[in-house]
Formats: structure tokens, sequence, C-alpha cells
């Protein structure tokens, strides 16, 4: 059959099952535009800046476990896709990114909108291609889908300059990858895992540290059938949270800078930590040399490089995290361990994650702990980065997979928005909250067009502290409280969600909290909500940065109350 | 220390700037880099040379090469049983008077072949192990060297596990 090369694009991004795309059109990639027009059934979400688009397919892919697809013009467009793509990146997110690039002839010319996109985005992709025949094109899609979602997931850019779109050529979608260097190694080392199985069977202490690998795998079940036959407790990441259930009794809840400190103190004691799907990044470990003192350390891993990266590992598992479980399970003897989870139970008992009391405003907490109330703890809860994630992570309990989306290595400011608008479009029928800061919010708000357009009933929860509330809190805790460009104003957030043709609510009382969050819940369309919550709220426990679980600092003013854990 | 580090990459646009990426991305300096066509067919053989990087950081960068989706097949084989050799071209400063003296001093070495003679210099053509060449560099200093061209190293590793 023959076709140009932006017809094989659309027929691609069918085969590929891609029916939602994000993007803005532009010179280089208008006659991609054209072409689309002959392909209703890819349905194109036209977003309001790029780095929404790359936000978006990240999390339409954090909640369905496809491959997101945005697309963007060159120059500027390529380039505001290139945070979404870090962001993807870093977290492991399947996406392809499809930019247009000036015609062949003038690649290389400083041509009007040139940029070196491939270039540009070698550190923030998987794998990137610039295709210059319209002939390549049904090959590179294969593989640039292909490379995104297996192995460790990530962003793949498939970089077209206009002239190839408008080309003919045979089109005929292959069936298999021809890729001589890429054998992303699912199966774990059978002997590996026999050793694993022993340090785990002579174990007194075991922890397992859990993250998006579990996810990304589907594991979550055999994640649970290893933590029930062994009594292992399971500490997830930040990232992690949703692989196992949040009010299984052997979840230990989140550990890392602002986990809890029972996890913190758990992965402390511990004398076997199983990592799994997780890459022990520098916001879990702290201070290298003093993490998981007297542990020895099982790491499983599909990316060989995420082994011995940061820390000392006694058996490395290179696989995916499914297959090695399920090899594992047989070899796991049954245990009890009960003496190990009651001193869990004791550290929970002793160390709360303590609800702060600040009068009439509601805090942060408060507004989380309500929404789980209030949403059965069934919505897919979408964060932005801050003070409020961390207490989004700390106080909604994940029971279902795939249901947190929070941006976790790039720490990307301004994903709460078009990553709520990805997860419903991903998820049409799920409830999705997006917990938002006030500053975050600020840096994607011009996406709640889009999600007006789309009509998806996305609910905002605005933690409306009037600062850059974790930039303020390092502020004061180690800059002795001097303040330095962190109170941040913000439209009328009621009047901007009218504006955008969204219901728009305001929360200034703790009495309020419950009573809007089920007008929200109860509303059709999209919500905006403004909750004012205390303006200095601190998030306890803390680690600081490149410290360990002995410098943890707790909230222990007088007045606390424990949490309802 | 200098770290060898041998690679099997597919023979495409671009693969050496992800390669070149990993090292620069941490402030690696690359000491000498060697490419060509390899025994199989559109692959490309590579020998990078890394001075000043930590071994640990070295093997880290190695596995990381390895997740480039070119790359075939990577290994740092500094501590192997492995033959190095690389060629130089070097331009001496070289007058009827001084050009009997330089051949004496070429007569000492292996793998040596004069290149070229004008009036005033000679362009020296020299084969061996990183070490040999050094040393042929340092003898003919005095002369006065105007340009020097290397290829980088090549290594390969022997089958005879037998010490170099
Ligand atoms: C794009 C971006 N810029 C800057 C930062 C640094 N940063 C981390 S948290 C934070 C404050 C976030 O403020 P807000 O969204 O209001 O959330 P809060 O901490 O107040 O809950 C900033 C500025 C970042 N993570 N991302
Ligand atoms: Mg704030």
């Amino acid at each position: 059959m023959k076709l140009t090369g932006g017809q094989m694009v659309c027929e691609s991004l069918l085969r590929e099952g891609a029916d939602v795309v994000f993007g803005v059109p532009g010179g280089a990639i208008l006659p991609f535009y054209d072409y689309l027009t002959q392909y209703p059934k890819i349905h194109h979400v036209l977003v309001r800046h790029e780095q929404g688009g790359a936000h978006a397919a990240d999390g339409y892919a954090r909640v369905t476990g496809k491959v997101g697809v945005c697309l963007a013009t060159s120059g500027p467009g390529a380039l505001n896709l290139t945070t979404g793509l870090a962001n993807a990146f870093m977290d492991s997110c399947p996406i392809v990114a499809i930019t247009g690039q000036v015609s062949r002839f003038a690649i290389g010319k400083v041509a009007f909108q040139e940029t070196d996109v491939t270039g540009a985005t070698l550190p923030v992709t998987k794998h990137n291609y610039l295709v210059m025949r319209a002939a390549d094109i049904p090959r590179v899609l294969k593989e640039a889908f292909y490379i995104a979602r297996t192995g460790r997931p990530g962003p793949v850019l498939v970089d077209i300059p206009k002239d190839v779109f408008t080309e003919t050529a045979d089109y005929e979608y292959p069936e298999t990858v021809n890729l001589p260097g890429y054998h992303p190694q699912t199966v774990g080392d059978p002997a590996q895992i026999q050793k694993a199985a022993k340090l785990i069977n002579g174990a007194k202490r075991p922890v397992i540290l859990a993250g998006r690998g579990v996810l990304i795998a589907g594991a979550m079940e055999e994640l649970r059938l290893l933590a029930e036959k062994a009594q292992v407790p399971v500490v997830p990441t930040l990232l992690g949270l949703s692989c196992f259930p949040g009010s299984h009794y052997l979840n230990v809840g989140m550990m890392g800078m602002h986990g809890s400190a029972y996890a913190n103190i758990a992965v402390d004691e511990c004398d076997v930590l199983i990592g799994v799907g997780c890459r022990f990044d520098d916001r879990i470990t702290g201070r290298v040399s003093d993490f998981a003192r007297h542990a020895q350390i099982i790491h499983v891993d599909i990316e060989p490089a995420n082994i011995r990266q940061n820390i000392r590992t006694e058996v490395p598992i290179v696989g995916d995290a499914k297959s090695v479980l399920r090899s594992l399970i047989p070899l796991v003897e049954p245990a009890k361990r009960s003496e190990w989870l009651q001193h869990i139970d004791d550290l929970r008992r002793a160390h709360p994650l303590v609800v702060r009391d600040f009068g009439e405003a509601p805090s942060t907490q408060h507004v989380i702990q309500q929404l789980f109330q209030e949403t059965h703890g069934n919505a897919i809860v979408v964060t932005g980065v801050g003070q409020h994630q961390m207490r989004a992570g700390q106080h909604y309990i994940f029971d279902r997979p795939m249901t947190m989306v929070t941006s976790g290595g790039l720490g990307t400011m301004g994903y709460e928005i078009p990553a709520a608008m990805g997860a419903q479009l991903g998820r049409p029928d799920a409830l999705v909250w997006s917990v938002a800061g006030d500053g975050g919010f600020q840096m994607t708000v011009q996406e709640l067009a889009t999600i007006r357009d789309e009509k998806l009933p996305v609910k905002f929860a605005i933690m409306n502290n009037g600062f850059l509330g974790m930039v303020r809190q390092w502020q004061e805790l180690f800059y002795e409280k001097r303040y330095s460009q962190v109170k941040v104003t913000g439209p009328d957030f009621v009047k901007l969600a009218e504006a955008y043709g969204m219901l728009g609510l305001r929360a200034t009382r703790k009495e309020e909290v419950a009573k809007v969050i089920r007008q929200a819940n109860a509303h059709r369309g999209p919500v905006l909500v403004d909750f004012q919550v205390a303006a200095e709220e601190n998030v306890y426990p803390m680690i600081p940065s490149g410290q360990s679980v002995k410098e943890l600092m707790e909230d222990t003013l007088p007045g606390l109350e424990p949490t309802r854990r | 220390m200098r770290r060898i580090i041998l690679a099997l990459v597919e023979d495409k646009p671009g693969v050496l700037n992800r390669i070149a990426s990993m090292f620069r991305r941490r402030g690696f300096n690359i000491y000498s880099l060697a490419v060509g066509h390899s025994e199989v067919p559109d692959m490309s053989r590579m020998v990078i040379v890394v001075d000043n990087a930590p071994p640990n950081a070295v093997d880290q960068v190695t596995k990381q090469l390895d997740k480039v989706i070119e790359v075939v097949r990577v290994e740092d084989i500094t501590e192997l049983p492995i033959v190095t050799r690389e060629t130089a071209m070097i331009k001496v400063r070289a007058s009827p008077a001084t050009r009997g003296q330089i051949i004496e001093v070429l007569d000492l070495f292996k793998g040596v072949e004069v290149a070229d003679v004008s009036p005033n210099s000679i362009i020296i053509e020299m084969t061996g192990t990183t070490d040999v060449v050094e040393s042929l560099l340092a003898l003919l200093k005095d002369y006065g060297i105007i340009e020097i061209m290397r290829t980088g190293q090549l290594a390969m590793v022997r089958d005879s596990q037998l010490p170099d």
C-alpha cells in the first residue's frame, strides 16, 4: 500500500492502539495535521502548551499502562515538550513523542524554527530518531512503541521533517523489531533467585521496599503473595504507592525523606531488605552509608544500570518484577515473624503521623484525610510537587493499583493539571482528584481550557497556603527562616474556575472541608476547590537531605492527635 | 588511571554522540577514541580510553552505555589480557644537519617509518603501544615537534591467556 509519511504515522498510531494523542500544530508538522483529518478514530486533544501534552501523555500512561502519545511542531513546540519528556524518563513512563522538523533541505541551515531536537532531547529520552525517509516511518514507529513500553519504560521521540510527511512510500507495518543492541532481560537468574530465597528464609527482620517497577510489571498480586507467605512487611516508595494495598496489615506505608518515622525505622532495623522495582534514589536512602545499615540487600530491577548505582547489594537480580517474584515465591518458606511485626506495630504507636491543629484553618493533612474519607479511597489521586504532594503520599490510602499519579524523580511543579487531564482521559469513568499546590497550579493553568473543552470531570483541590510551601519549609528549617521569594500570590481561584467554565468552590474553615468535597464529588463536570489551608504548616517527619534516620525530625509539639491509620 | 572500554555498536548516525554524551555529562575526559568497521556488517567497533575517572564510576558508565539502544556489547577490558596498539604521525623539524641524528633515534624503535622528507622537516609514522609512542615522542622533543596526529588506542583481547 502506498501512503504518505503523514498517513503512515496515523496508521501506525492506530496499529499501536494510540487512540488519544495530545498536541499543538505548527509549521513543520502542518502536513501531518492535514492527514489527521482523514483519521477520525484518532482523538486529538489540543493542549494549550506542549509541556501539558507531554504530562498528559504521561498521566494517561500511568493509569492505563499503555503508551501515551504527544505531538509538537519543530523548534519551540518540541522544546516545550522537554520537561515532560524528562519527567517521564525519570519515572519510567512510556511515551512516544512525534515532532515536526524543518524540511530536509533546510536542516542545518538555521532555518525558521529549526532546533536540533534529537540533540536537545538526547539526555531526557530513552531513545530518539530523526527520520529522513518516509519509507522508514513504519519501522521507526514500531521500534519507538516497542522501546517505550518494554524493559525499563521511557519516552521515545521521533522527529520527522516536514517534507517526509508528504513523501510517498510503501506502507507495511512490521510485526517484529530487529534491535541487535536491545534485549531487556526479563527472567531473573535462577541461582540469584535461590540466593535471595535463602536470605529471606533466614531473615528475622525482613522488609520489602516496593517501587513503581511493581506497577509497571503488573506484579501486584505476586508482591502480595510473597509478603503474605513469608510475612514480610512492605514499604512502598512514593512512586510505588498503590502497588500494595494501603490498608493491608503488612503495609508499613511510605518511607524516605517524608515517609513515616516507623517505615524509616523499620528499614533502618531490618536484616534483609528486598528492593523490588525501585532504584534507591537519594530521597529514599538519605546518606547512603547509613542506609539500612544492618541489612543484606536483594535488588530486583529490570534495568542493570540501576543495580549498585547508589547502594551496595548482596544479591542483584536483573529481571521483570513479576517474573522474578513468581520464581521466588515457591522457594520462600511460610513464616510467622510475629515478633518483628509486633515490633513494627509498636513503632507505629510510638511514632504516629501526627495531625497538627491550626485552629480554624484546615491543615493540608486534614484536607487529604477528608478527601480519603469522602472518596472512600476510590479516587485516582494526581499531585503537584511540594508539601501537598508529600501529605497526599502520607495520608491518602491507596488500595487499588495505579491510582497514585505523581512526579517523583523530576519533581515537576505544574504536573498536577495536565497529568490529571491525561489520567481522566485514560480512565474516563474514574473519579480523578488532583491535589494541587497554589504555586504549581499556576505553572500549567492554561490546560483548564483543554479540560473544559474535553468535558473532563476532573476535581482539583488546591492546597492554597500562599507559599511555595516546600521551599519555605527548607528556608525556615535550614536558612534560619530568612524567607526569600517564597510568598506567592494567585488569582481568585473561584473566579478563575468560573472564567474557565468550571465550578469553583472554597473552604476556609475545617468544618467546611468535607462538605465542599462532597459537593465537588456530586458535580458532574470539572470542579476547582480553593482550600485555604494553614500558611506555615511543615511536613514532618523529615529526614533532611543527605542525612539518615538518626537525624529524622518528627512533629513533637504538644496537643497533637495521632492519625487514624 | 586509564580505563579501556571496548564496544560493538550499530553503524548509524548519532551513535557516537550518544556514547560521548555519557562521558560528557559526568565531566570525564575521553583520552582517546578509535572507531572503525568491525567483522560484523553494519557494526562498528570502538575503543574508548578514559582517564582520571574513578573505576566504579567507569563501571557505572559502562552499564549506562549498554542502555544506549545501538550499543550491542560493551566491556571494560582494562584488567583483561589485551594487545594494544596505536599509530602516530609526528612531524619533526629536521635540517640536513639533524636529519641523521633523528634517523639514529628512530633506529632504536620497532614499527617506525619515515613517511615524508621535506627540506626542513620529516614526517615519522610509528605503530606501537601507547607507552612506546610516548617514549619516542620524548626523545624527539628536543629536535622540535611541529605536529602530532595519533589514532588513539586500538585494543583486542587475546585468546591465549598469556601475559602480554
Ligand atoms: C518546575 C519547578 N520549579 C521549581 C521547583 C522547586 N520547588 C519544589 S517544591 C516548590 C514549592 C511548590 O509550591 P506549591 O505548588 O504551592 O506547593 P506547596 O509546597 O506549597 O504545597 C518549589 C518551588 C520545582 N520542583 N519545580
Ligand atoms: Mg503552596
